[in-house]
């Protein structure tokens, strides 16, 4: 975006009034920066989603199909009948306004139809309408016609949720807006009306096995680039394996942590930590992503995604699998994948070949977060670190909506974080674990075009990055998802400035001694490692 | 629109009463309508659950709100993110009872372009004196359902007459519920972004129970009613044996028909949040995704990219990176 506006200018537009107008007569205006760009038909057609078109969201005429309408309701019905969750969610919100003010995107653009629960009843006044008996009343019921301008309205902002959970945190009845944006999304691409920036990746995860369309040779040599750079920077040349029979482990990672920086960076953590284990693990190339753009299409599309990454742990004949560092991966992997693809009964109950500790909290799905595995690790002292190669780095750690809300993954991470660094720094308490804030870039709206938005909702994010960087000079935010490692290095240069973003597993690969008495003088990222000589003389 | 729509659906009701009593359709007003409210309640709220309980929970999601149980070593938040049925009930007792949830507010705010919170736990407050009041309210009236009264709910009058003020004694539930009901409705007026998702459905039920606790207060220290013949007619309805004395005061039938609108709206408004809390996926499963497998009774056929597809695809490029392949 090269007139981008300045941070000042954004901040002086956000406006916490309500417009005068009631919301139902308050029609949606397509912001620029604020909608994403339609989806080609040629991916949606590639993955079988219905009725591709060309088409873009600012035409007057979406050329929806004639009977859209029914096709909507239809779907609706079976939703409702599928899905506890929406029945009941479309029932009992008591409109307290709770979840209001707790949804990152309301907090940075104060547009009211950003707050959770008008986010919801968008959906709602259509459910009542054609779903319940007093909405036959009509508008004094809070219920409204299906019109193209509602349906438009309900898609710009479905759009502009990242199904972070928070406002499921504060809700007395844990309603999840997440959790009605999924439904939403479900009825748009019955109507064909995807964004380009999911449906690509999921015409390519679906072709490639990964997101970024990565085919084989492609990775392979992204890793050789990799192998090639550890060697300079530690003098350890990692072999890793790809698609091989037999090995003990499968290990999947979203595809951005080999491809481009600092997810890289992490990757490089992965590959010297495996190597000192001399862990018998493989990648896959067919397996080639750990994340899950169906998490936010459909819950077929979910399905049809995962599903690859059973198939060839089966195929492999691997004993169990190991997980990188990503978030939206993990809310699949940890609530869904069993359920969708499972039963794993061709894995065993994974055990750590190195500690012989049992993960009894995997033991069906069969899959282990990389922290909780080298938390073990580092509890049974099999690995030693130099901490003080961490010492310019001061982090923070930024919780992920979903490894926090889907799954409550905190103090792993931490203690990882403080076992190879000598530094480290919480942000404030209402912004992190279980209330933590989103990017903003979450499901699927990492796109280009709504720059101006993924600023805005990453706002809260920054703000909380900002605080800690001026009271206890933080230098990097760490993290343990391959979103966040792309959306949050523009998001905190934008807002805070002079702070990188970094894989746990990247403070992990730099601390790590890999053979005694060795020396480093670089790190993962090839810079030099300050005061690394002064260090030792002190010593 | 909606707040003025409500009030004066809530007076007109009043009125009906009013008028009905005048007209002499005691046994309408006194008899017929409870009844029927009492019906409609039942199976309106038993329809409810069923339908909600016919939609299956496809997928386990819990949104958990502190440590998972993953390593020993590390503590786990069993209330937060219960790892076992214990913790639910635990976690769900928490919501019912104390609001758990609704403790975490925070107000949100910005100032010089930063995000401040603050603590504002004025709603849960508020909330919660609103339903405990209208709970205890809701059991103290069983006295007039039963013959002789047990102790326990003597025990609770008692309690709540602790003050000893004025004859009869000043019930403390019933001020409370009057002054947190107001509460309730001044936020959603004054607080800017509650009055802007707030619906006629969320002003009614608040004015309709604020409506019954006045009425309820009225009759009890300012205009009396014959508290013995009141009792012959709840008695009567109690044991199926109905008769209306004569001389009991309009305004009994006006809080008598005010509660039996409550009953029969119940079903089909918000205040299912009742029933609905119990069944909330998010809080009240287990979170051990990981550890037992749950099992969605629709989970669909899809279609997959199989490897062999994608072999075929890539075959050559991967034999030349060394990948192996199954088919050469
Ligand atoms: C298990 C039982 C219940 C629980 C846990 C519960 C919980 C809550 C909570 C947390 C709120 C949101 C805060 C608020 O707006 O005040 C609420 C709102 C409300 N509840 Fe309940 N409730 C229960 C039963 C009832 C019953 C039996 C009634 C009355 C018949 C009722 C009437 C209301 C009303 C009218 C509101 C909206 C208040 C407003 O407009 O601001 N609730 N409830
Ligand atoms: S917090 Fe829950 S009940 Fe309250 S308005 Fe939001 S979704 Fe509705
Ligand atoms: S899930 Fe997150 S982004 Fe969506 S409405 Fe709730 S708080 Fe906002």
């Amino acid at each position: 975006m090269a007139n981008k506006p300045k941070p000042d200018e954004l901040l002086s537009n956000i406006n916490y009034k309500p417009p005068r107008t009631q919301w139902t007569d308050t029609p949606v205006e397509f912001k620029k920066g604020y909608y994403c760009y339609a989806g080609r038909p040629n991916n949606l057609e590639y993955i079988s989603l219905p009725h591709g078109r060309k088409w873009s969201s600012t035409d007057d005429d979406w050329q929806l199909v004639d009977n859209w309408k029914e096709i909507f309701l239809e779907g609706m019905e079976n939703l409702l009948k599928k899905f506890r969750s929406f029945r009941l969610f479309m029932d009992i919100c008591v409109r307290c306004g709770a979840c209001a003010d707790k949804c990152h995107f309301f907090i940075g653009t104060g547009d009211p139809k950003n707050m959770p629960v008008l986010r919801a009843e968008l959906l709602r006044s259509i459910y009542r309408r054609y779903f319940t008996i007093s909405g036959k009343l009509g508008k004094i019921a809070g219920a409204r016609d299906l019109t193209e301008d509602v349906f438009k309205e309900l898609w710009y902002y479905s759009y502009q949720c990242t199904e972070c959970r928070r406002c499921s945190v504060f809700c007395p009845y844990g309603i999840d807006t997440a959790e009605i944006t999924m439904m939403a999304r479900e009825l748009i691409n019955l109507l064909g009306c995807c964004t380009d920036w999911i449906s690509g990746p999921l015409a390519n995860c679906y072709r490639t096995g990964n997101h970024l369309g990565l085919q084989p040779h492609t990775i392979k040599s992204n890793f050789e680039y990799m192998v090639d750079d550890l060697e300079e920077f530690t003098g350890v040349r990692v072999e890793p394996t790809f698609n091989r029979k037999g090995a003990e482990l499968l290990f999947v990672t979203p595809s951005a942590d080999f491809f481009a920086e600092p997810g890289m960076f992490t990757c490089m953590g992965y590959l010297l930590l495996f190597h000192k284990l001399g862990l018998d693990y493989t990648w896959s190339t067919y397996a080639s992503e750990g994340g899950n753009f169906g998490l936010f299409t459909s819950n077929e599309m979910m399905k049809r995604i995962n599903s690859k990454i059973y198939a060839e742990a089966k195929r492999l004949g691997v004993k169990w699998i190991l997980g990188g560092e990503c978030g939206h991966m993990w809310r699949v992997l940890h609530q869904y994948m069993d359920t969708m693809n499972g039963p794993a009964d061709f894995l065993e109950e994974p055990v750590s070949p190195i500690t012989g500790t049992k993960f009894e909290n995997a033991k069906s799905t069969k899959m282990v977060h990389i922290t909780e595995f080298t938390a073990d690790l580092i509890k049974n002292g099999k690995l030693k670190f130099d901490k003080s190669r961490n010492d310019h780095i001061i982090p923070t750690f930024h919780d992920s909506c979903n490894t926090s809300r889907g799954m409550g993954l905190f103090e792993e991470p931490r203690y990882v974080i403080n076992s190879v660094c000598n530094q480290f720094h919480e942000m404030p308490e209402n912004t992190i674990r279980e209330q933590t804030f989103c990017c903003g870039s979450g499901s699927g709206l990492n796109a280009g075009e709504i720059e101006e938005l993924r600023l805005l909702g990453g706002l809260p994010r920054a703000n909380a990055v900002k605080y800690v960087k001026e009271k206890n000079g933080v230098n990097m935010l760490s993290c343990i998802c391959a979103i966040d490692r792309a959306v949050l290095p523009p998001l905190v240069d934008y807002w805070v400035g002079d702070v990188d973003v970094c894989g746990v597993h990247e403070l992990v690969g730099n601390a790590l001694i890999m053979e005694e008495g060795e020396k480093r003088e670089i790190d993962l990222r090839g810079e030099p490692l300050p005061g690394m000589e002064e260090k030792e003389e002190e010593d | 629109m909606g707040m003025l729509f409500s009030l004066v659906a809530v007076i007109a009701l009043a009125a009906i009463a009013f008028i009905g009593v005048k007209l002499g359709l005691l046994g309408l007003f006194g008899i017929i309508l409870p009844y029927l409210a009492i019906i409609v309640f039942l199976a309106g709220f038993i329809m409810k659950v069923v339908k909600w309980g016919k939609s299956p929970v496809p997928f386990h999601i819990p949104t958990t709100c502190g440590q998972q149980k993953s390593l020993p070593w590390i503590k786990q938040n069993k209330l937060d993110n219960p790892s076992s049925t214990l913790g639910v009930i635990g976690r769900m007792a928490l919501e019912i009872l104390l609001f758990r949830s609704l403790f975490r507010n925070l107000k949100t705010d910005m100032k010089d372009g930063k995000v401040i919170y603050g603590s504002n736990k004025w709603l849960w407050l508020g909330s919660l004196a609103f339903h405990l009041s209208f709970f205890v309210v809701l059991v103290r009236h069983l006295r007039f359902f039963t013959e002789p009264v047990p102790g326990w709910v003597n025990m609770i009058d008692a309690v709540d007459g602790f003050m000893q003020m004025g004859v009869p004694h000043l019930l403390m539930t019933g001020v409370v519920l009057l002054a947190a009901g107001g509460y309730l409705f001044l936020r959603r007026v004054f607080n800017q972004q509650v009055r802007y998702i707030s619906l006629a459905a969320d002003y009614f039920p608040l004015f309709l129970i604020i409506g019954v606790a006045l009425s309820g207060i009225l009759m009890r220290y300012f205009i009396k009613v014959d508290i013995v013949k009141v009792k012959e007619l709840t008695m009567g309805l109690a044991t199926l044996n109905v008769s209306v004395p004569e001389g009991i005061g309009v305004i009994f039938f006006i809080h008598l028909f005010l509660i039996s609108v409550l009953f029969a709206y119940f079903p089909f408004s918000k205040l299912m949040h009742l029933g609905g809390i119990f069944l909330s996926p998010t809080r009240n499963l287990v979170n051990n995704s990981r550890e037992v497998r749950h099992v969605n009774p629709w989970n669909p056929e899809v279609h997959v990219h199989t490897y062999e597809e994608y072999e075929d695809e890539f075959r050559e490029l991967m034999k030349e990176e060394g990948i192996p392949v199954e088919k050469e």
